[in-house]
């Protein structure tokens, strides 16, 4: 039977080995923190610049520049925050140069009336994913969330899909704790609301 | 307990992070108020679809493509 030994009081992230490698030069170990997070930095990317080709450059650049700035990773965080702050600061650069003269912000309060009270009250059917099929259902996951404000959307994504606890995902997004945790109560309720649009119990009736 | 309330600790309530005095506050207004266990429940299922479904994979082709750019630009650091 096998048992678990503590070493020591201090639990060390097993990334924190690679990146010190890395440091030193090693970039078999950088390539190690590059598969272990290509495909959640690609999904943030998406949500955030809702563009594939966007995305997959922000996914170069983002991990070029931890790798040029590996030096000033402190070790206070967690690697993976700080990729990802680095990530969501490229994200919104590529949204600013498509966009050009439109203000691009995750950090401006969106006010708005949707999401402070439930209006649809109607219950979902007992399994609302038996109703669509797998393409279909990936439409309307994307459409839905696609309508939310991007500091609304993202927060989402890092909290729900990601598993970043409210601290790192304000440290990610340069973000306070309770505006953080604003966006997510108020991402939450805009996308059931409007997900009940589909899952209602009478069927897709509403969904149009 | 209001339904306004009750909303304030809907995310707490969901990610389980509410003192037991709380939690049974809620629970006396849940069994109360059918609107907000609809609210708490289709929440919850929000939460769980978009955290079972990737919107967004990255398929292989393009992983590899992806990860051989950025290891060649890192070894010209």
């Amino acid at each position: 039977m096998s048992t678990i030994q503590t070493q020591g009081t201090e639990e060390v992230h097993p990334d924190v080995a690679l990146v010190n490698r890395a440091r030193q030069g090693d970039v078999a170990a950088f390539e190690k923190l590059v598969r272990q997070y290509d495909r959640q930095i690609f999904r943030i990317a998406q949500h955030i610049t809702q563009n594939r080709e966007d995305a997959e450059d922000v996914v170069q650049d983002a991990f070029l520049k931890a790798y040029e700035k590996l030096d000033q990773f402190q070790g206070n965080s967690k690697f993976y925050t700080w990729l990802v702050r680095i990530a969501v600061n490229e994200s919104l650069m590529r949204l600013r140069k498509r966009r050009t003269g439109k203000m691009v912000s995750i950090d401006e309060d969106v006010e708005t009336e949707e999401g402070s009270m439930p209006r649809d009250l109607a219950d979902w059917s007992p399994d609302p994913e038996a109703q669509y099929g797998q393409s279909e259902m990936g439409d309307i996951l994307r459409k839905t969330i696609q309508g939310l404000p991007p500091g609304f959307r993202v927060v989402f994504v890092l909290r729900d899909v990601d598993g970043l606890s409210t601290e790192e995902t304000a440290e990610s997004l340069g973000l306070s704790i309770p505006a953080v945790k604003s966006r997510l109560l108020r991402a939450r309720l805009q996308l059931r609301e409007r997900l009940s649009r589909y899952f209602r119990k009478n069927g897709k009736d509403g969904a149009k | 307990m209001t339904c306004s309330e009750f909303l304030a600790q809907l995310d707490d309530l969901i990610d389980n992070d509410v003192t037991a005095a709380l939690r049974t506050d809620l629970e006396e207004h849940l069994r109360g108020c059918e609107h907000c266990v609809i609210t708490l429940n289709t929440t919850r299922k929000t939460i769980e679809i978009y955290r079972k479904h990737e919107l967004y994979p990255l398929p292989n082709d393009m992983r590899d493509r992806l990860q051989k750019a950025i290891l060649a630009r890192c070894k010209k650091c």
